[in-house]
């Protein structure tokens, strides 16, 4: 289930490159990297920019589907996120040769998706409040309904009323069973966009902290903050469907 | 309220509604030395945190398992588009 999305096929001469011969050619002997060279940036990068079609193909399939979720959160159909996600790619074919390899391809990339569908975004909603970053950091936001826990006045004010119970009881398959991701995918959709596009980055495409802090400029800290109040109403959406109550 | 004051409050004081807020600096390794001890002793003796925990873990991978099975987001045609621009740039001049 963890593993990625199977690579693009490749045609004809391209398989037959050993995959160490690109690691040592030259400018002149140029040989074909096989698609599993292409998770190395520098080789990723070199191929671009001679023009191998395979490796522009390759980062199409490996990013396409998260380029056109990570838009959806900025603009406000699926259709202006895939002019966002086109927009992204026509930068990126032209803008190869300028990308100067100070951060990742991948930082790269989504830097230019947020910036163009951030820009259409904004021109959507010009009419339309949204929450800004600020806004939402202002939110006094309990990671759990204070209501669980023992009020004031009481020695024990504080501590949990209603605790938790384990969910290892649940079966594993309906831990996993469409219904129950369904229930994470529709919380998930609820988040303010801020919370909503670093739980995703985070814990849906797996990204480390630092290049999320980077791809969206956040420092650490309001990272951490977006993330645990995203996480904190996930589980809550589990914990009221497991307990076959609504929130 | 807790008359204590905040410099002497032990690892007893430390309640289950502070615990919850924590768990996320704790999970990113932005937890350190007394704050840290604080939270593990609670944790060793609450079972309602230590299964808030366990819960707030498996909502994480549980977040993990969505998207793997999506199909790529681009259509055939709009693919075959950027790819044929792609080689349209890279086209030798003639």
């Amino acid at each position: 289930m963890f593993l990625p999305r199977p690579l693009v096929a490749l045609p004809g001469p391209a398989l037959h490159a050993r995959g160490d011969a690109a690691h040592h050619s030259s400018e002149n002997q140029y040989v074909t990297p096989v698609a599993s060279d292409y998770v190395d940036d520098q080789i990723l990068v070199a191929s671009l920019r001679r023009g191998d079609e395979a490796a522009f193909a390759w980062l199409l399939d490996r990013y396409g589907a998260s380029l056109q979720r990570l838009a959806r959160s900025y603009v406000a159909t699926a259709a202006a996120a895939e002019e966002a996600v086109q927009e992204t790619w026509v930068a990126v074919i032209t803008g190869i040769d300028r990308f100067e390899q100070r951060a990742s391809l991948k930082t790269w990339l989504y830097r230019i998706l947020i910036n163009v569908a951030r820009s259409k975004g904004v021109r959507e909603h010009r009419s339309v409040p949204f929450a800004s970053l600020a806004d939402e950091l202002d939110q006094d936001e309990p990671a759990v309904d204070p209501t669980r826990f023992v009020g004031a006045g009481d020695a024990r004010a504080g501590s949990w009323a209603a605790p938790p119970v384990p969910w290892d009881e649940e079966p594993e398959r309906r831990l996993l069973a469409a219904e129950t991701l369904a229930v994470v995918e529709a919380a998930i959709a609820t988040l303010p966009p801020h919370q909503a596009r670093v739980l995703r980055l985070r814990d849906l495409e797996g990204w480390a902290s630092p290049e999320v802090c980077n791809a969206l400029d956040l420092s650490e800290t309001n990272q951490r903050v977006l993330l645990h109040r995203a996480r904190a109403k996930v589980r809550q959406a589990l914990e009221s469907h497991f307990e076959g109550s609504t929130p | 309220m807790i008359v204590s004051s905040v410099f002497r409050r032990s690892s007893r004081d430390y309640r289950c509604q502070q615990f919850v807020e924590a768990v996320t600096d704790y999970l990113e390794g932005a937890m350190r030395g007394r704050d840290r001890s604080r939270f593990e002793a609670h944790l060793r003796h609450c079972d309602g945190c230590e299964h808030y925990l366990a819960q707030l873990r498996r909502t994480i991978e549980l977040t993990g398992h969505l998207g793997v099975d999506d199909v790529n987001a681009l259509g055939p045609e709009a693919r075959r588009q950027l790819v044929g621009a792609f080689r349209d740039f890279h086209a030798p001049r003639a």
